[in-house]
Parts: structure tokens; C-alpha cells; sequence
């Protein structure tokens, strides 16, 4: 098996997840279950193919570097959960 | 006028012309429909006001002369479309109450082309899913029913989208499809989806699933309907680095244009073990529908096809996790208080995202992490290209291919199933035309022995949407399909 109870809490660690610990071993035999069934793939030959990320066939246009949007503080805000004077506030991060 | 709820939107749009009828009646029997169906769940905020004042607006232009594409026709919009000044949530606890201050390029076409809002509809959370069960605000209902009078699912993500449009509570709607989730609720709810080429419509100001594979696209009760929308919807957009700057065909002329001297291809591989042989049926019946309008019907073979759903799997989740990195509780949204910036995140994103959500970001961590990446992300990517390169030789002998819409019609509310896995096998037939960026369309095609429509899905060459446009009328003329769910606003119950 791939995953265990601990890669679960390394995993939900990284993607900033809170996972109770009972529950660590359910989500461990569900993703053992998607990943034995995505080992599917390990039966293509896929020497010498190139990784597709993108279908455009277009490569990401350039544009001028200049401002052209900004100044919007009041829309930028208007769905914070908490600010002051303009800026977001978070939990204190340095003592 | 009778029974405005039943014309379609072509129809609608030459009698608001003809002042036979006007927006505002128009769209008050949209709104009145939406109230009646309300035990269906499609809707997650009717903007009722907002439709009244917009479709005066159409009136006032109309007398003018001055009438849009999509001019007074009511139109409901997937909740995962940013729309200014109403709430905008993917149906997920996490955007509870999400207000945007900006509207969706696609959404902004379709209102600059004189169409009216009717409301946001429900969908599976950040379009995860193919039942529309995953949804904050529970199931959306199909607005068919088995004897049994069972509640059926619409299918997923854009479930609301196509039971409204079936369930005459909206005249057309917007969807979004990453692995088919226009498609495969368009068979269920027997309407017709497209899922245009990737980057034929914008993808700014929708929220962001998986970036490489999500499309957005139209839903109708016809195909001509379906043109329309798409035409008004799609378009070349400087604030989406993937949207490509390549000119729309007329898709009304397509209609029109038929299938003679047209090659069709049968892929030997969408042929399933144990697939239900009433699916089977009418799959056959749609090359029958095909030949007979002069169409050449070519065996063909698209050998990486069972691939295509485990690659889907890794690369979709590990885009949506690098996507959804964003809901933390600062800027926007849902935040649970904690005494750490970083217990803040996790109890956040914990409490707000739902079961699946949290699954697929959980995957698509573990697949781009330290010495996975190349197992499952580089591997997925590369049979991504063969799945793509497949089709490419194909359509060198084919000018589209047919195949079932799904591989079953719609299934109870609350099925149990015990692995994900399971779930996933609802876009077996839908998830390729994502991977390799093609268009797709979903026609109903008939009603199977329970009362329940299916549906059958064309594919074409990238950008080629005029085809799907001409063969799927086809289709549509040969099947005669009535649409007339049991749900729908003024049906029996």
C-alpha cells in the first residue's frame, strides 16, 4: 500500500488540511484505492513521449509591461473576512 | 401567449421581435417556472429583481431596434460563473456568501448580447463530481422520474444547468465541463451540451477547477437553441492566456449543412464489458440515423482509451490542488479563527471544503509531491499526449466521431457506492475529448425502458464546432425527441 496513516498527515500537512487523527486511516485506504487503480498507466509504454500539460499549441502571449488595472482597494476588500486600514489581517506571525 | 415556457429560444427570439410577446412576460413565466420547481433544487439565488429590470431593458432596446443575439432571453448561469453583485459560491461552504465585484467575460457576453439572468444554479462543489450530490446546498433533482418516482440525479458538475433548462425553469444556461460535466447532464436531463474546443470561451472569471481541461459551454432544449448561445458565449479574450484568437464559424449556417459525404468515425474501444445494452442500442441507432442522411460510417481505433480516465485522475486533482491553494481564509470567503496563521489554513480549508473536495486536493498533493511527480503527474502527462495523438490520427480518415453519452441514464439520489473509483466511471466516454482539448456535444437520443432519456456524444477536429453544429441536427431531426420530463414546471406533478 502506498499510503499510510502517516504519509495521510504529511500529506494534509502540505495541503494545509486539518485531518483528525481517527480519520487518517480512512482517507489512507480510499487514496490507496485511486492510486492502485491510476497504477493502471504503468502498463504504457511511454518512452520517449513528451509530458502534454497544454493543449493550446499557442504559446502564452507577451504583452506590454505596463499598469493597466489597479487602484481598487475598496473592491480588493470587499469580501475579507477581517482588515484594518486597508490591509488584510491574519493571525500574529511574528512574536 | 399560451405556454411561452415551451418555446425555444431561436422561437422566443423571433416572437420578441414580433412583439408577440414581451421580455417581461417572458421572463415573469421563467421566474414563476423557477418557483414551481423549487422542490428540485436547481437554483441557489434567483435574481428575480435583477431578471425584471434587465428584461425591461431588452423591451426598451427591442422597440428601439436595437435588439441582441440573445435579446430578452432568460438565461440561468452555473454558480461557478462570477457574476458582480450576486453571489458567486461553486457551491461550496468555503465561498458562503461570495459577492465578486467583477463579472465573468463569458457572463458579460451574453448580458452584453441583451440575454436576461434568472439566477445562479446548483452544482457539484468546484464542479467535483458527476451526480451533483457534492453540492453545499444538497442534490439538485432531475426533473425526470422512473415509475418508481424515485428521485434521479441530473448528473454532474452542471447538474442545475441542464435539470433547469430540461425543467423548463430556464430557457438556456451556462455550464462548465473538465471531464464532462456538460455532457454527461445533458444525456441525463435529455438536453443538449456542448463542450466547445479548449480556448474557444473564456475561462476568465470562472472559478478554476483544473485550468488545462475546464471549458465553459452551452446548455438548450435544441440544437439550434445551442448554436445560438455558444455564438453569443465564446469569443477571444486578451485576459485568458489560453484563450485562443481563432474566428468562430457561423454555427446557424451548420444546421442547415447535413452529413452527406460526411466520415464518421465508430471507436472500436468506447465498446465496454458488461455496458447496458439499451446504451448499446442506441448507439447503433445513431449510426443507423446517420448513414441514412448520407453520412460514411468508418470503423476506427483509439487505442489509449482506457487511459483516459486514471491519467484524468492525477492530472485534473493535481491541478485543483494547486487551484484551490488559494481559499485560506484571508482574502476572501470562509475563516475559522485560530490562534496560528497556519492552524488558520487548515482549520479553514478543513471546515469548508467538503468530502470530495478535500480528496482530490489530498491526490493531487500526493501526486506533484517530492518523488511522486515523476510516477504519476509526468506519467499521466505523457499518456495525455498519446490519448491526444490517438485522435489525431484518427480524424486524418474522419471528419467526427460518434459515441454514447454515458454509460448508463441517470441513477437514484444517494446511491451507495463503495470506492470512489465507482463514481468516476460515470465520464468514461467524456473525459478523452477533455485530455486531448476537442469539442464535444451531447444529443438526447431516446428514452430507454424506465421512462429515462439517454444520450449520444459527437466529436470533432479542435475548433470545429460548425460539425457537431450539422451533425447533431441531424441526429436531433432523426431521434424526434420530446423532451417532456414529468417534473418540468407545468408538467403533472
Amino acid at each position: 500500500m502506498p499510503v499510510d496513516k502517516t504519509t495521510v498527515a504529511k500529506i494534509a500537512r502540505l495541503a494545509r488540511i486539518h485531518v483528525p487523527d481517527e480519520r487518517q486511516q480512512a482517507i489512507a485506504t480510499e487514496l490507496n484505492g485511486i492510486l492502485l487503480w491510476v497504477d493502471e498507466l504503468n502498463e504504457v509504454d511511454t518512452e520517449n513521449i513528451e509530458p502534454l500539460a497544454s493543449v493550446t499549441g499557442h504559446s502564452l502571449p507577451m504583452r506590454e509591461d505596463i499598469v493597466t488595472d489597479g487602484d481598487r482597494i475598496d473592491e480588493v476588500l470587499a469580501n475579507v473576512p477581517a482588515s484594518t486600514g486597508g490591509f488584510f489581517v491574519v493571525p500574529k506571525v511574528v512574536e | 401567449m399560451a405556454d411561452m415556457l415551451e418555446l425555444g429560444a431561436v422561437e422566443a427570439r423571433s416572437a420578441l421581435d414580433t412583439r408577440e410577446i414581451s421580455a417581461v412576460e417572458l421572463t415573469s413565466a421563467y421566474i414563476a417556472a423557477a418557483e414551481d420547481t423549487v422542490g428540485l433544487n436547481n437554483y441557489v439565488a434567483l435574481t428575480a429583481e435583477h431578471a425584471l429590470e434587465m428584461a425591461a431593458a431588452s423591451d426598451a432596446r427591442i422597440a428601439k431596434g436595437e435588439a441582441g443575439l440573445l435579446e430578452g432571453v432568460p438565461i440561468g448561469v452555473k454558480d461557478l460563473f462570477c457574476t458582480a453583485g450576486y453571489t458567486s459560491t461553486a457551491c461550496s461552504k468555503i465561498l458562503a456568501g461570495f459577492t465578486p465585484t467583477y463579472e465573468s467575460t463569458v457572463t458579460a457576453n451574453l448580458w452584453r448580447e441583451g440575454g436576461v439572468m434568472l439566477g445562479k444554479l446548483n452544482c457539484d462543489e468546484f464542479a467535483m463530481g458527476s451526480a451533483n450530490e457534492t453540492s453545499a446546498y444538497g442534490p439538485a433533482i432531475n426533473p425526470w422520474q422512473t415509475a418508481d418516482g424515485a428521485d434521479l440525479v441530473p448528473g454532474g458538475s452542471s447538474g442545475g444547468s441542464a435539470a433547469a433548462v430540461a425543467a423548463r425553469s430556464a430557457l438556456l444556461a451556462t455550464g462548465t465541463d473538465t471531464g464532462g460535466s456538460i455532457r454527461q447532464p445533458a444525456a441525463f436531463c435529455g438536453v443538449v451540451g456542448l463542450k466547445p474546443t479548449y480556448g474557444r470561451c473564456s475561462r476568465w472569471g470562472i472559478v478554476a477547477f483544473a485550468s488545462s481541461l475546464d471549458q465553459a459551454g452551452p446548455f438548450s432544449r435544441n440544437v439550434a437553441d445551442n448554436a445560438l448561445l455558444m455564438q453569443a458565449m465564446a469569443g477571444f479574450d486578451p485576459k485568458d492566456s489560453t484563450s485562443a484568437d481563432v474566428p468562430l464559424q457561423d454555427l446557424s449556417a451548420a444546421l442547415t449543412r447535413g452529413v452527406g459525404g460526411m466520415k464518421i468515425g465508430i471507436p472500436a474501444e468506447y465498446v465496454l464489458d458488461g455496458m447496458d445494452p439499451e446504451v448499446v442500442t442506441i448507439w447503433q441507432q445513431g449510426q443507423d440515423w446517420l448513414r441514412a442522411a448520407g453520412a460514411e460510417l468508418v470503423d476506427i481505433s483509439l487505442p489509449h482509451t482506457k487511459y483516459a480516465l486514471p491519467a484524468y485522475y492525477i492530472i485534473a486533482p493535481a491541478e485543483a490542488s494547486s487551484n484551490l491553494a488559494r481559499y485560506d481564509g484571508v482574502r476572501y470567503g470562509k475563516r475559522v479563527e485560530a490562534e496560528s496563521l497556519d492552524e488558520m489554513y487548515a482549520l479553514t480549508r478543513a471546515e469548508g471544503f467538503g468530502e470530495e473536495v478535500q480528496r482530490r486536493i489530498m491526490i493531487g498533493t500526493y501526486v506533484l509531491s517530492a518523488g511522486y511527480y515523476d510516477a504519476y503527474y509526468l506519467k499521466a502527462q505523457r499518456v495525455r499526449r498519446l490519448i491526444r495523438n490517438d485522435f489525431e490520427t484518427a480524424f486524418e480518415n474522419v471528419d467526427a466521431i460518434l459515441t454514447p453519452a454515458t454509460p448508463s441514464a441517470a441513477f437514484p439520489v444517494g446511491r451507495k457506492v463503495d470506492d470512489p473509483v465507482t463514481n468516476f466511471l460515470n465520464d468514461v466516454f467524456t473525459v478523452p475529448a477533455n485530455l486531448a482539448g476537442l469539442p464535444g456535444m451531447a444529443v438526447p437520443a431516446g428514452i430507454n425502458g424506465d421512462s429515462l432519456p439517454l444520450g449520444l456524444q459527437l466529436l470533432a477536429r479542435p475548433f470545429d464546432e460548425a460539425t457537431l453544429y450539422a451533425a447533431g441536427q441531424v441526429l436531433e431531426d432523426a431521434a424526434g425527441f420530446v423532451a417532456n420530463p414529468p417534473r418540468r414546471a407545468g408538467g403533472v406533478s
